[in-house]
């Protein structure tokens, strides 16, 4: 890859942002009841407008995939921040078990908190200290300085995993949850609950993350390279650690507690633009951010748009997409010897 | 008066874990030198290293940078003036080596965090004098052990220091390729930065440094021209070796390992 320059960088966000776009005016206008483009457009525009396509648009689409675009950018954000800081293209919030921890916590706080006087607004912040518990359980594995093996990460991720689905679970049933829609939401991964009031909350949380990640693109470059490389060449590595796992615990946290769990787009999303505009993060960061809400809106409305009367999870969608190139991208890593 | 030296160690203490790794060593690298540090497996060579970059900070001693302690210098400072080149990095991901290389620019570049014309040129300077300019775009991880190990030493020199720190350089280079860097390392000393050179090469460190140092139990065992170092006895303190010391027809020592002590 040719090195980085501002004219490369700007050029490829601005596709990318391009490509959002055309992502989220597709999801406004693919639904049960049909929509066209400039109804779209009219709705959005004028806020005058009035009539049941407006409303569709504006009360239900557009939350939705607005969503679907925040939960995407946040999970790739988190993933492109968890494969520099553990130097490894395998990492992603979800298989190492950061998204299972906050859900977890959110559940915990759904069938318990009542009896303890929390309310539901304090599901994000339990979602955020479960996913910072479940940092602090990986690093508390893994050393942490130490750089995590492939074999140890993945080992991690899955027990944790297998552990907070069958906690969920247990707490799901214990807080009369185990019907209806609000179990499978966290353990399946769906945007079919989320309303326009988490919007706000949730572009606050994804704007906190990037403020923390962004300043620190570069520095993720070194810190792939190893932290005395980093250290050496001038990077703050402590301070740089914990402000990335910080942002990224909130990303994750911010993320599941209006989706559940959502898996592997930490994963497909970066691996793919590192493969078209190389590995350079102060690229790669902002474009995973772009890149990954484009595609969580693309998920999400092939999710509503691919059964005729009835919508999947989203979360099946990205699993379908990812669980392959997991594998795929596993048996990469085998061959060229990065398997301990 | 005449000038400081560039790097000074004086009574450096580590103790890493439960092993007192360093018990007062102390050395001096004058500007414009080369100082060769030999010594066994688990010496503390890198370690000493580590402390002369500022990696790690000695339990006890000073460790000072042209005359100035090394602690008092800024991050940013400290990353200008010592370049390290580590005996393994290992790359997770597939840059290029000029991305690689152009890394070394870090400390240099201005608040917006892009590399510029001056950048560029000292990356495509160090690649071209290493040899590796049309490897430029390829990915470090098509490249042989050696190559890689090349574009690391590239960064190094990218990063233009007043110091340089190589940890066994040489190891997976071919014979040209160990003459190349250590001649690269003399010319950028010629221009008055000074190098410290860990290796197990003996004959190829008495050819190409000014002095050697001798670690051993924790300290410096002896440190000099390397005829003065490089002498049965000392070999047998340092190493635990019986060798024969023989004389190259330019006069430089040339040490055969005969036996063990």
């Amino acid at each position: 890859m040719t090195p980085l320059r501002p004219a490369r960088l700007f050029a490829v966000l601005g596709a990318l942002a391009a490509l959002l776009v055309v992502a989220i005016v597709a999801g406004l206008v693919v639904g049960p009841s049909a929509v066209t483009p400039s109804e779209v457009w009219t709705a959005l525009r004028d806020p005058a407008a009035a009539g049941p396509t407006a409303d569709i648009v504006r009360r239900i689409r557009l939350p939705r995939v607005g969503a679907a675009a925040l939960v995407g950018a946040c999970l790739s954000l988190a993933g492109v921040c968890f494969q520099a800081l553990l130097r490894n293209p395998l990492a992603d919030p979800f298989v190492l078990g950061i998204s299972g921890g906050a859900a977890l916590a959110g559940v915990a706080v759904l069938s318990l908190g009542a009896a303890a006087g929390l309310g539901t607004g304090a599901v994000p912040v339990a979602a955020f200290a479960g996913a910072l518990g479940a940092t602090a359980l990986l690093f508390g594995v893994a050393g942490w300085r130490g750089r995590l093996s492939a074999t140890t990460l993945l080992l991690t991720g899955v027990v944790f995993n297998a552990f907070a689905s069958a906690a969920i679970v247990f707490l799901a049933s214990l807080g009369g949850m185990a019907e209806g829609t609000s179990i499978f939401l966290w353990l399946i991964g769906t945007l079919a609950a989320a309303r326009a009031e988490m919007l706000a909350a949730l572009a606050g949380v994804l704007a906190a993350g990037l403020a923390c990640a962004l300043p620190l693109a570069r520095a993720l470059d070194l810190l792939a390279l190893g932290e005395e490389t980093a250290e050496q060449l001038g990077v703050a590595v402590e301070r740089a650690k914990r402000l990335l796992l910080l942002a990224t615990a909130l990303v994750v946290g911010g993320a599941v507690s209006v989706s559940g769990l959502i898996g592997f787009v930490g994963l497909i999303v970066p691996h793919a633009l590192r493969l078209l505009f190389g590995p350079d993060h102060r690229l790669l960061l902002p474009a995973s951010v772009l890149g990954g809400a484009a595609f969580l809106v693309a998920c999400d409305t092939a999710a509503r748009a691919l059964l005729p009367g009835r919508e999947l999870p989203v979360g099946a969608i990205t699993a379908l997409v990812g669980g392959p190139l997991f594998l795929l991208l596993l048996r990469r890593q085998g061959s060229r010897g990065l398997l301990p | 008066m005449s000038a400081p030296p560039r790097l000074s160690l004086t009574g450096v203490a580590v103790k890493l874990g439960a092993r007192q790794v360093l018990r007062g060593a102390a050395l001096d690298v004058a500007p414009g030198e080369i100082v060769g540090l030999l010594g066994r497996n688990g010496a503390g060579k890198s370690t000493l290293l580590r402390v002369a970059c500022g990696l790690l900070v000695p339990d006890a001693g000073i460790v000072q940078l042209d005359g100035r302690p090394l602690v008092e210098r800024s991050r940013r400072e400290r990353a200008r003036a010592v370049a390290l080149v580590p005996q393994e990095t290992h790359f997770p991901f597939p840059f290029s080596v000029v991305e690689v290389v152009l890394m070394g620019r870090t400390p240099h570049l201005g608040w917006l965090g892009f590399e510029g014309r001056r950048d560029f040129a000292a990356a495509q300077t160090a690649m071209a004098q290493l040899g590796i300019d049309a490897l430029a775009a390829r990915s470090v991880l098509s490249l042989s052990g050696g190559e890689r190990q090349l574009a690391v030493v590239a960064r190094a020199l990218a990063q233009q220091p007043r110091l340089l720190l190589l940890d066994e350089p040489t190891a997976f280079l071919d014979l040209r390729h160990r003459l190349q860097v250590l001649g690269r390392v003399r010319e950028l000393v010629a221009a008055g930065a000074s190098a410290l050179v860990v290796s197990h090469d003996l004959a190829v460190a008495a050819r190409t440094c000014d002095r050697i140092a001798l670690l051993a139990d924790g300290g410096i065992l002896a440190v000099g021209p390397a005829s003065a170092v490089l002498t049965p006895a000392l070999l047998r303190a340092s190493f635990g070796i019986e060798a024969d010391v023989l004389r190259a027809p330019d006069g430089y020592p040339i040490v055969v390992p005969r036996a063990l002590a």
